[in-house]
C-alpha cells in the first residue's frame, strides 16, 4: 500500500500536470471542435493554408524558386507581376513562401513522426514496468532535458557531413521525443494499477499485449492531442534554427530563413515584402495549430467540457 | 532537509560527468587543434607534427579528456584560434551583459506573470480568467523570435522609443550615465523576453489558486468568520505563491536557452550572441566552452529549484 502512494506522488512530482481521463471517443472530439466556432475557423485556417502551401509547390520546380537572377533584385510589393516582390538574388518571394511553407510544416510533421512513436513506446515501457527500468529510463530522459538543445544542435549541423534536411529532423527529435515519452509515462502509471490491466495480467496476457492492445487504446485521444501540439513546437524549433542561420540548407527555403532577412535593420525598414509575410504566415499557423490542440484537450478534458 | 540537498548534490555529479564527456566528444568532433590559427605556409608541417605530439593531441583519449577537465578546473577554457585571446577572458564580459538581461527579464517576468496569474485565479472562468488565458495562449504559440522581430520593426523601427541594437551607447558616461543607458538598451528585449517566459509561471499560480480555493482549511477559515480578503490574501494566496518560488531555477535555465535568439534579434553582446558570431567564425574552442557553461548553468538552475521546492514543500523531501 505503501509503495503504491509512493507512486502516485512520484508521478505527481514528476509531472505537475494533471494527465485527465479520454473521453469515451473520436465523435466527442469532433463535436467538441464543431462547436467552438474559433476552432473550427482555426481548422479552416490551417486547411487553407496546407492547400497554399503543398498544392502551390506542385506547380513549382525546385530550381525554378532558388534560381538567381540580378537583374530582377529587390522588386518591391507587386512590381514586375511579383506580388510579394523579390530578395536581393532576384528570387520570387512568393515561390519561395510558398515553398519554404511546405518546408517548415513537413519537417514539423516528421520530427513529430519520429519523436511521438519513439515517446510512446518509452513512455509505455518505462510507466508499465516501473521499478528499475523506469528509474533508468526517467534518468536517460532527466540528462537529455538539461542538454542546452540550441548550441548542440547548432555545433552539430556545422560539424555533421552531408548535412541536410533529414539530418536536421534526427537532430531536432534526438532531443523532442523526451517530452512526449514524459507525457505518456505519467499516464501509464497511473493505469498500471487498474483493474483491466490486474485482470488481464491474471489471466494470462503477455506485457505487450497489454501495453498495445489495451493501456493504447486508451491513450488515442491523448496522442491525437500530443501530435497536434508537438507538431506547431517543431515547426517552432525548425524556423528558429532556420532564422539563425543553421536550420535548413541555404539551398531550401524556409520560413525562418524568410523571416532572418529582418536581421538586416535595412531590410526592416525599407523592404518589409522581404520578411513579413513569412512572419505573417508562421503567426497564423502557430496561433491556429495551437488553437486546434487546445480545443482538443477541452474536449478530452471531461472535467472542463460542461463549463 | 540538509540530507535532501546533500543528495541532490550527488546526483548531480554523474550528471555533470557525463555533461563533460559529451562537450569532450563534441570538442573533438569539431575540426581544428590549437595550432590551427598560428600555421602559416612557410611553417614546417614536421615542426607542427613534433608540436601536437608534444601538446599530447595523440595520446589516448582518456588521457586528453583527463586533461582538460584538469585546464578546467584551472578556469582554463583554452585559447581561441580566431580572437588569439584566452577563451575565459572572451566570455566573461558576454556573461555579465547576459546577466543583467536575464536578471531584468526575470524581474519583469513576475511582474507581469503574479498579477496575470492572481486575477485569472480569483476570477475563475469570469471574463478576466478569459482574457488571462488568450494572453497566455498568445505568449505560448507564437515561436519567440516572431514576437522579437515584430517588437522591434514596431517599437525600435516605426515608432523608435527604444535603440534597435547594443548594450551601452558610447557617449554614455558616469555612473548614472551608463547604468541608464544600459536599461533603456535593455528595457524592450528584456519586456519582450518577459513575455513569452510568463506562460508557465500564469498558468502555475492560477492552477494553484483553483485548487486551493476548495481545500478544507480555506473553508475552515471560512467558517470561522475571516473575511473574504484575509482569506485569499492570507491562505489561498501564499500557498499559491510558494510553488512560484520553485519556479525560479527553471525560468534562468529557460532564459539562457533562449539567449541566442534575442541577443541575435537585438544584436544585444552577450554569451549568446558570442555563440552565434563564434560558429559564424567556425570559434571551436569558444564554442565547446560555451556549450559547457549553458550545460553546467542548466544544472545548476534545476538543483536551485529543486532545493527551493523540498524546502517549501516538505512532502518532496527525498526519504
Amino acid at each position: 500500500m505503501a509503495k503504491k502512494t509512493k507512486k502516485q506522488n512520484d508521478a505527481v512530482k514528476d509531472d505537475q500536470t494533471k494527465v485527465s481521463l479520454p473521453p469515451s471517443g473520436f465523435k466527442v472530439i469532433v463535436r467538441e471542435i464543431v462547436k467552438d466556432k474559433v476552432a473550427l475557423a482555426a481548422f479552416i485556417l490551417i486547411v487553407l493554408i496546407l492547400i497554399f502551401t503543398f498544392g502551390g509547390s506542385l506547380f513549382l520546380s525546385k530550381s525554378s524558386v532558388s534560381e538567381i537572377n540580378i537583374v530582377e533584385s529587390y522588386y518591391g510589393w507587386g512590381q514586375n507581376g511579383h506580388l510579394f516582390g523579390t530578395d536581393d538574388g532576384g528570387r520570387d518571394i512568393l515561390n519561395m513562401l510558398i515553398m519554404g511553407g511546405r518546408n517548415s510544416i513537413l519537417i514539423g510533421i516528421s520530427v513529430t513522426v519520429i519523436t511521438e512513436l519513439v515517446g510512446l513506446v518509452v513512455g509505455l515501457v518505462a510507466g508499465y514496468y516501473g521499478g528499475l527500468i523506469d528509474s533508468i529510463i526517467m534518468r536517460i530522459v532527466d540528462f537529455i532535458q538539461i542538454l542546452p538543445r540550441f548550441p548542440i544542435i547548432i555545433v552539430l549541423t556545422t560539424v555533421l557531413s552531408h548535412y541536410n534536411a533529414v539530418t536536421l529532423v534526427w537532430l531536432i527529435a534526438m532531443f523532442g521525443w523526451t517530452v512526449t515519452a514524459r507525457y505518456f509515462r505519467s499516464f501509464v502509471l497511473s493505469q498500471r494499477e487498474r483493474d483491466y490491466v490486474l485482470a488481464s495480467k491474471t489471466s494470462g496476457s503477455s506485457d505487450l499485449k497489454i501495453m498495445f492492445r489495451e493501456v493504447l487504446p486508451n491513450i488515442t485521444s491523448m496522442i491525437i492531442i500530443d501530435v497536434v501540439l508537438s507538431i506547431a513546437g517543431n515547426i517552432g524549433v525548425e524556423t528558429s534554427l532556420s532564422f539563425l542561420g543553421y536550420g535548413l540548407p541555404p539551398t531550401t527555403p524556409s520560413l525562418g530563413s524568410l523571416i532572418a532577412f529582418a536581421n538586416d535593420p535595412v531590410n526592416v525598414i525599407n523592404r518589409p515584402w522581404l520578411w513579413l509575410p513569412a512572419t505573417i504566415l508562421l503567426l497564423i499557423i502557430s496561433l491556429s495549430v495551437n488553437y486546434v490542440g487546445r480545443a482538443l484537450q477541452r474536449a478530452g478534458d471531461a472535467r472542463q467540457r460542461e463549463n | 532537509m540538509w540530507k535532501t540537498v546533500l543528495r541532490r548534490l550527488l546526483i548531480m555529479i554523474p550528471q555533470l560527468i557525463i555533461l563533460s564527456m559529451l562537450v569532450f566528444l563534441l570538442a573533438k568532433m569539431m575540426p581544428g587543434d590549437p595550432f590551427t590559427g598560428a600555421i602559416n605556409p612557410n611553417t614546417d608541417p614536421k615542426q607542427i607534427e613534433a608540436l601536437k605530439r608534444a601538446a599530447g593531441l595523440y595520446d589516448p583519449w582518456y588521457i586528453q579528456y583527463g586533461r582538460w577537465v584538469g585546464n578546467l578546473f584551472h578556469g582554463d577554457l583554452g585559447t581561441s584560434y580566431i580572437q588569439h585571446v584566452s577563451v575565459s577572458s572572451l566570455i566573461w564580459d558576454r556573461a555579465v551583459n547576459t546577466f543583467w538581461l536575464s536578471l531584468l527579464t526575470t524581474i519583469i517576468t513576475y511582474a507581469i506573470a503574479i498579477p496575470l496569474g492572481i486575477t485569472a485565479g480569483r476570477h475563475q472562468d469570469e471574463w478576466q480568467d478569459t482574457a488571462v488565458q488568450v494572453f497566455n495562449y498568445i505568449t505560448f504559440a507564437i515561436p519567440g523570435f516572431v514576437f522579437y522581430i515584430l517588437g522591434l520593426w514596431l517599437f525600435g523601427f516605426t515608432l523608435g522609443w527604444f535603440p534597435i541594437s547594443g548594450s551601452v551607447s558610447a557617449s554614455a558616461s558616469g555612473f548614472w550615465g551608463v547604468l541608464g543607458s544600459r536599461l533603456y538598451h535593455m528595457i524592450l528585449p528584456a519586456i519582450l523576453y518577459a513575455l513569452i517566459t510568463t506562460t508557465g509561471t500564469v498558468q502555475y499560480l492560477r492552477t494553484g489558486i483553483v485548487d486551493n480555493k476548495v481545500e478544507d482549511y480555506v473553508r475552515t477559515a471560512r467558517s470561522k468568520g475571516v473575511p473574504e480578503n484575509v482569506v485569499f490574501n492570507k491562505h489561498i494566496l501564499r500557498n499559491s505563491l510558494l510553488p512560484i518560488a520553485a519556479f525560479l531555477g527553471n525560468t534562468i535555465t529557460g532564459l539562457l536557452g533562449g539567449s541566442m535568439i534575442i541577443e541575435t534579434v537585438f544584436s544585444y553582446p552577450g554569451m549568446g550572441k558570442l555563440f552565434m558570431d563564434s560558429i559564424g567564425q567556425r570559434d571551436y574552442t569558444t564554442l565547446t566552452a560555451l556549450i559547457l557553461i549553458f550545460g553546467i548553468l542548466t544544472l545548476v538552475g534545476n538543483l536551485l529549484s529543486d532545493i527551493i521546492m523540498s524546502i517549501i514543500d516538505p512532502r518532496i523531501r527525498i526519504q
